[in-house]
C-alpha cells in the first residue's frame, strides 16, 4: 500500500498556461483543492487580523496615547474578532476537515462535492462582504466605514438609530453568506462521514480526527442556525421596521444575547474540538503509542457537545438572571470542564510510557497542552458567577479566550501545519525554521497573554481605546504589546517557511512521519482519485497492521 | 444581606478538613490585598466585593492546585519519556487504555465541581437575594452614551458622574441599593472595589448593591461596550461619612444659585441650544439628554471623568467637546469668545 497511486509509464507534466490553472482552481470540486483553497484564503485574513491585532496593540502602549482615533479603534476590534472567529478559524478548520476526512475513511472525495465547492465560495463572499465595508459602506449619512459594534454587535447597537449608514449591513451579510457556507460544509463532512467509509472502517474504527470533525459539524448544524436567524432579524428591524431588538419600541436587548450567545459558546468548541482532532492524531505518532482510552475520547467529544449546547448564559451573568438561572449556567459550565479534563489526562496517558519525539508538529503540541490545561482553569474561574461579575468584560476574560484561541487553537493548527504539510504539499517545512518560529512564538504568546491577565484583576475593561495613567495598568500594557510583537516575527518565519519549504523543502514521500492513518498510504501529494484501489481496514491503526504484520492492531481491538 | 459565615457543611474528613481550611484562609488573604491600584478587586471595601473575593481566592487555590498536579505531571512524562538516540526502530510497549485509570480522571474532576458549585452558589445567592433593609438609600442610575445619571427619588436629588453614598456601619447597615437604567445602549456599572459589575440595559431595568466599610473616592469606568467614547466613560463614587452624606444632600437640594453678576452668561445659555439638553433646576433649562448642572461646581470632573473640573477644562469643553472626548454627542456650539466666557462664568457661579 506503500505507492497507493497509478503510474502512467512516460506521463509528462506539461506547463500549463496561468489562465487555465487558474480556471482549474476556480472551478474545482476536489476536496483536496477546497481544502487548500479555504486554508490559503484564511491564512491571508489570518495575517489582515493580525495587522488589526498590533493596531490595537500599539494603540494600547501608553495611557492617553493617540495613535488611532477612537472611530478607528472600535472598527479594529470588531474586523480582528469577526475576522478571527469568521473567516480564520471557521475556514482553516474546515479547510484541514476537508482536505483530511475523506482521505482517512479512505473515500475519494466528499459526499458532495459541488455542495463543497459553493460553500466555499459563499465563505468567501462573506469576507468579501465584510471587508468591502470598507469602502461601501458610507452609506447615506457619511457614517463610518468598517462595523465598529463589536464582534457580538449587542443590540441596540446596531439598531439604525446608534449605527446608521450600512456598516453594520455589511457586518450582518457577511456573517449570512458565511453562515450558510458553514451550514453546507457541515452537511456535506456528516454525510461524507457517515456514507462514504471504505470498507471495514466501521464507526469504532474511525480516526479519531474523523470523529471529533463528525462531532463539530453536528454542532454547526444546531448553533449556526440561531445565528442565522438573529441576523435575518436584525435586517427585518434595520429595513422593515420590526422590533424584535429594538428597545425603545419594546424589543428585548437581551433577546440578541441569547441568540448570539446560544451560537457563541458552541462555536469555542465547534472551533476547539477540531484542534482537539489534531492533537489526538499528532500525539500518539509523536509519542509512538495509539491513543490512550479510544471510547472515552469519542464518549467524552460526543458530551462536550451536548454539554456546551447548555452553558451559553455564562457569557451573561452580569445582564441581571435570577439567582437560579445564574446557579444553573455556573454548574453546566464547570460540568463540561470534566470531558475536557478527561481529554488532557488521556493525552497525558498517551506520552505515559512512550517514546517522544520532539519535531516541531509535537513543540506545538505539548504547547497546547500546558496552555489548553491553564485557559481551561481561567475557564472555572469564570465559570463562578459571582467571580464573573468581577471579571466579565475584563482584560481578564480577553486573556482568557486568547489563551483558548491562541495557546490552544492557533498553537494545535500550527502543529497540524507542520505535519500535513508533507502530505499536502510533498515537501517537509523546514524544521530549523520551524523551531524558531516554536519558541519566538512561545514566548510572545506568554508575554502577552500571561500578563494580561493581570490588568483585567486590576479594573481595566475591555474595547477601550484608551485609559487613564494611575491604575497600574501602564508598565503591563507595554509589555503585552511587545509580546504582540515577537508573536508577528514568528508568523512572519512561520509564513516563510511555508513559502521557502514549498520551492526548496526536502522531499517528504509517503509517510515521512511513520505514522498509521490512511492518508499516509497514498502519494505526497494525494493524486486526484486519493487511492489507487480502495483501501480494507481492519483496525484504528492500518498502517500499523502493515508495518507489524506480526503484532496487528486488529488482534487487540 | 448578611456576610459569609465560614462553612462547616463539608462532611468529615482529610479532604474536607482540608477544604475548609483552604475555604478560611482565603478569607483572610482576601481581604489582605496589596495596593496595586484603585481598582483592584481583590481590594474589597464592600460586602459584596468581600464575598467575592473570599471566593475567587478560594477558586484561585483549587484551580491553582490542579494546575500544579497536571503541570508536574505533564512535564514528568515529557522528560521521563523522552525519545533517545539508543531507540532507534524499536517501539514502545502499545498501551490502548485503563478503565480504573479513566475512571478515577473522571470522578475526581466531578467531585471537585461539586465542591466548587457549592461553594459558588452560595455566594450568588448570598449577593443577590438579598433583602432591602428600611434604613437603605435608593439610588436609579441611568447610563447614557457616554455618561451616568444618578437620581435619588426619595431625596429629590438629580446629578452626574459622581455618585454620593454613605459609608455603611455594618452594626448599622446604610447600604445603598441601585436601580439600573439604560437611555440608549448597553453600559455595565462597575466599581471593583465595591461590587461586581451589573449591566445597564435599556427597556430592562437591574437592581445592584453596595454597602461601603469606609469613606473615599472609588473609581470605575463603563464596562460595557456603548459606542464611540465607552473608554471615558469613567465613574466616581464618593463614600462619605454619615455627616459629610446629610451635608452633600442638603447641599443639592437646594434651589441653583441666582448670581446677578452672570446675568449675561445665563442669557448665552437660555438662548442657545444649551438648554436642549442640559436642565438647571428652576430655571428655563430643563432639557434631559445631558447631565443636570444645577450644582455643577460641586463635581469634581467635567464629561464623565475625563477632564477635571477647572475653569480652562470647562472652557474647552463648551467650546469644542472634541477636543477632550471625540465622539462625544454633545455639539460643540460656536459661541464667540465673549459668550463662552459669559457662559463659563455663569457654570462657575453653579455650586
Amino acid at each position: 500500500m506503500s505507492s497507493n497511486a497509478i503510474t502512467v509509464p512516460g506521463a509528462q507534466i506539461d506547463e500549463k498556461p496561468w489562465v487555465d490553472t487558474l480556471h482549474e482552481w476556480v472551478t474545482t470540486v476536489d476536496h483536496k483543492r477546497l481544502g487548500v483553497l479555504y486554508i490559503g484564503y484564511a491564512l491571508l485574513l489570518l495575517v489582515v487580523a493580525g495587522i488589526e491585532a498590533l493596531i490595537i496593540r500599539i494603540q494600547l502602549m501608553y495611557p492617553h496615547n493617540d495613535f488611532v482615533s477612537p472611530q478607528v479603534f472600535n472598527r479594529m476590534f470588531t474586523m480582528h474578532g469577526t475576522t478571527m472567529i469568521f473567516f480564520v478559524a471557521m475556514p482553516i478548520l474546515f479547510g484541514f476537515a476537508n482536505y483530511l476526512v475523506p482521505l482517512m475513511i479512505g473515500a475519494r472525495d466528499m459526499a458532495f462535492p459541488r455542495l463543497n465547492a459553493f460553500s466555499f465560495w459563499l465563505s468567501a463572499l462573506g469576507g468579501l462582504f465584510l471587508y468591502f465595508s470598507l469602502v461601501g459602506a458610507n452609506g447615506l449619512y457619511g457614517a463610518g466605514n468598517a462595523p465598529d459594534v463589536g464582534w457580538w454587535a449587542y443590540a441596540p447597537l446596531t439598531a439604525r438609530a446608534f449605527s446608521p449608514g450600512h456598516s453594520s449591513d455589511y457586518w450582518t451579510l457577511s456573517l449570512l453568506a458565511s453562515g450558510f457556507g458553514s451550514i453546507g460544509t457541515a452537511i456535506n463532512i456528516v454525510a461524507t462521514v457517515l456514507c462514504m467509509r471504505c470498507p471495514g472502517m466501521k464507526l469504532s474504527r474511525m480516526p479519531l480526527l474523523v470523529w471529533l470533525n463528525l462531532v463539530m459539524s453536528g454542532m454547526v448544524l444546531i448553533t449556526i442556525t440561531p445565528l442565522s436567524a438573529a441576523q435575518i432579524m436584525l435586517l427585518v428591524d434595520r429595513y422593515l421596521g420590526g422590533h424584535f431588538f429594538d428597545a425603545q419600541a419594546g424589543g428585548s436587548a437581551v433577546l440578541w444575547m441569547h441568540f448570539f450567545w446560544i451560537f457563541g459558546h458552541p462555536e469555542v468548541y465547534v472551533l476547539i474540538i477540531p484542534c482537539f482532532a489534531f492533537m489526538s492524531e499528532i500525539i500518539p505518532v509523536f509519542s509512538r503509542k495509539p491513543i490512550f482510552g479510544y471510547p472515552v475520547m469519542v464518549a467524552a467529544t460526543v458530551c462536550i457537545g451536548f454539554v456546551s449546547m447548555s452553558v451559553w448564559a455564562h457569557h451573561m451573568f452580569t445582564v441581571g438572571m435570577n439567582s437560579y438561572a445564574n446557579s444553573f449556567f455556573t454548574i453546566t459550565t464547570m460540568a463540561v470542564g470534566v470531558p475536557t479534563g478527561i481529554k488532557i489526562f488521556n493525552w497525558l496517558g498517551t506520552m505515559w510510557g512512550g517514546r517522544i519525539q520532539f519535531k516541531t508538529p509535537m513543540l506545538f503540541s505539548i504547547g497546547f497542552l500546558f496552555q489548553f490545561l491553564m485557559a481551561g482553569l481561567t475557564g472555572v474561574m469564570l465559570a463562578c458567577a459571582p467571580f464573573d461579575w468581577q471579571l466579565g468584560s475584563s482584560y481578564f476574560v480577553v486573556a482568557h479566550f486568547h489563551y483558548v484561541i491562541v495557546g490552544g487553537i492557533l498553537f494545535a493548527l500550527f502543529a497540524a501545519f507542520y505535519y500535513w504539510y508533507p502530505k499536502i504539499t510533498g515537501r517537509m517545512l523546514s524544521e530549523a525554521l520551524g523551531k524558531w518560529h516554536f519558541w519566538l512564538f512561545l514566548i510572545g504568546f506568554h508575554l502577552t497573554f500571561d500578563l494580561m491577565h493581570i490588568p483585567g484583576l486590576l479594573g481595566m475593561p475591555r474595547r477601550i481605546y484608551t485609559y487613564e495613567p494611575g491604575r497600574g495598568w501602564d508598565t503591563l500594557n507595554l509589555l503585552i504589546t511587545a509580546g504582540a510583537f515577537i508573536q508577528a516575527i514568528g508568523t512572519v518565519l512561520f509564513v516563510a517557511n511555508l513559502v521557502i519549504s514549498y520551492c526548496n523543502g526536502k522531499k517528504a514521500g509517503n509517510d515521512p512521519w511513520d505514522a498509521w492513518t490512511l492518508e499516509w498510504s497514498t502519494n505526497s501529494p494525494p493524486p486526484p482519485y486519493n487511492f489507487a484501489s480502495i483501501p480494507v481496514v481492519a483496525s484504528r491503526r492500518p498502517l500499523w497492521d502493515l508495518k507489524h504484520p506480526e503484532d496487528p492492531d486488529s488482534r487487540y481491538e | 444581606m448578611q456576610a459569609l459565615r465560614s462553612t462547616n457543611s463539608f462532611a468529615r474528613g482529610p479532604l474536607a478538613v482540608l477544604l475548609s481550611v483552604i475555604w478560611q484562609a482565603s478569607a483572610v488573604v482576601g481581604a489582605v490585598p496589596p495596593a496595586l491600584s484603585p481598582t483592584n478587586i481583590f481590594a474589597s471595601e464592600s460586602t459584596p466585593a468581600k464575598s467575592i473575593a473570599h471566593l475567587s481566592v478560594f477558586v484561585f487555590v483549587i484551580t491553582g492546585i490542579i494546575f500544579v498536579v497536571v503541570f508536574t505531571l505533564l512535564v514528568y512524562s515529557i522528560i521521563k519519556f523522552r525519545g533517545r538516540a539508543g531507540d532507534a526502530g524499536r517501539e514502545p510497549a502499545q498501551v490502548y487504555g485503563s478503565t480504573q485509570i479513566e475512571l478515577a480522571w473522571t470522578i475526581i474532576p466531578i467531585l471537585i465541581v461539586v465542591v466548587l458549585f457549592l461553594a459558588t452558589a452560595r455566594v450568588i445567592h448570598a449577593i443577590q437575594d438579598a433583602s432591602q433593609p428600611p434604613s437603605a438609600i435608593e439610588v436609579t442610575a441611568i447610563g447614557h452614551q457616554y455618561w451616568w445619571e444618578f437620581r435619588y427619588p426619595k431625596l429629590g436629588i438629580v446629578t452626574a458622574n459622581e455618585m454620593h453614598i454613605p459609608v455603611s456601619d455594618p452594626e448599622n447597615p446604610t447600604p445603598t441599593f441601585l436601580t439600573l437604567l439604560s437611555a440608549d445602549t448597553d453600559h455595565s456599572f462597575w466599581i471593583p472595589e465595591l461590587a461586581g459589575k451589573t449591566d445597564l440595559i435599556p427597556n430592562h431595568p437591574n437592581r445592584m448593591w453596595m454597602d461601603p466599610h469606609r469613606t473615599g473616592i472609588f473609581l470605575g469606568q463603563c464596562a460595557q461596550y456603548c459606542g464611540v467614547q465607552h473608554a471615558k466613560m469613567l465613574l466616581r463614587v464618593s463614600v462619605d461619612s454619615p455627616e459629610d452624606f446629610a451635608a452633600w444632600v442638603r447641599s443639592q437640594q437646594r434651589p441653583a444659585v441666582q448670581d446677578e453678576s452672570v446675568a449675561a452668561g445665563r442669557r448665552v445659555f437660555e438662548s442657545t441650544a444649551c438648554i436642549n439638553c442640559h436642565a438647571v433646576a428652576r430655571t428655563n433649562a430643563n432639557g434631559r439628554f445631558g447631565p443636570d448642572l444645577t450644582h455643577l461646581m460641586s463635581r469634581a470632573t467635567i464629561a464623565s471623568g475625563a477632564a477635571p473640573n477647572t475653569p480652562e477644562k470647562l472652557r474647552l469643553w463648551i467650546q469644542d467637546p472634541n477636543k477632550i472626548k471625540p465622539g462625544s454627542l454633545m455639539p460643540a456650539m460656536q459661541l464667540s469668545d465673549t459668550d463662552l466666557d459669559a457662559v463659563v462664568s455663569y457654570m462657575e457661579t453653579l455650586r
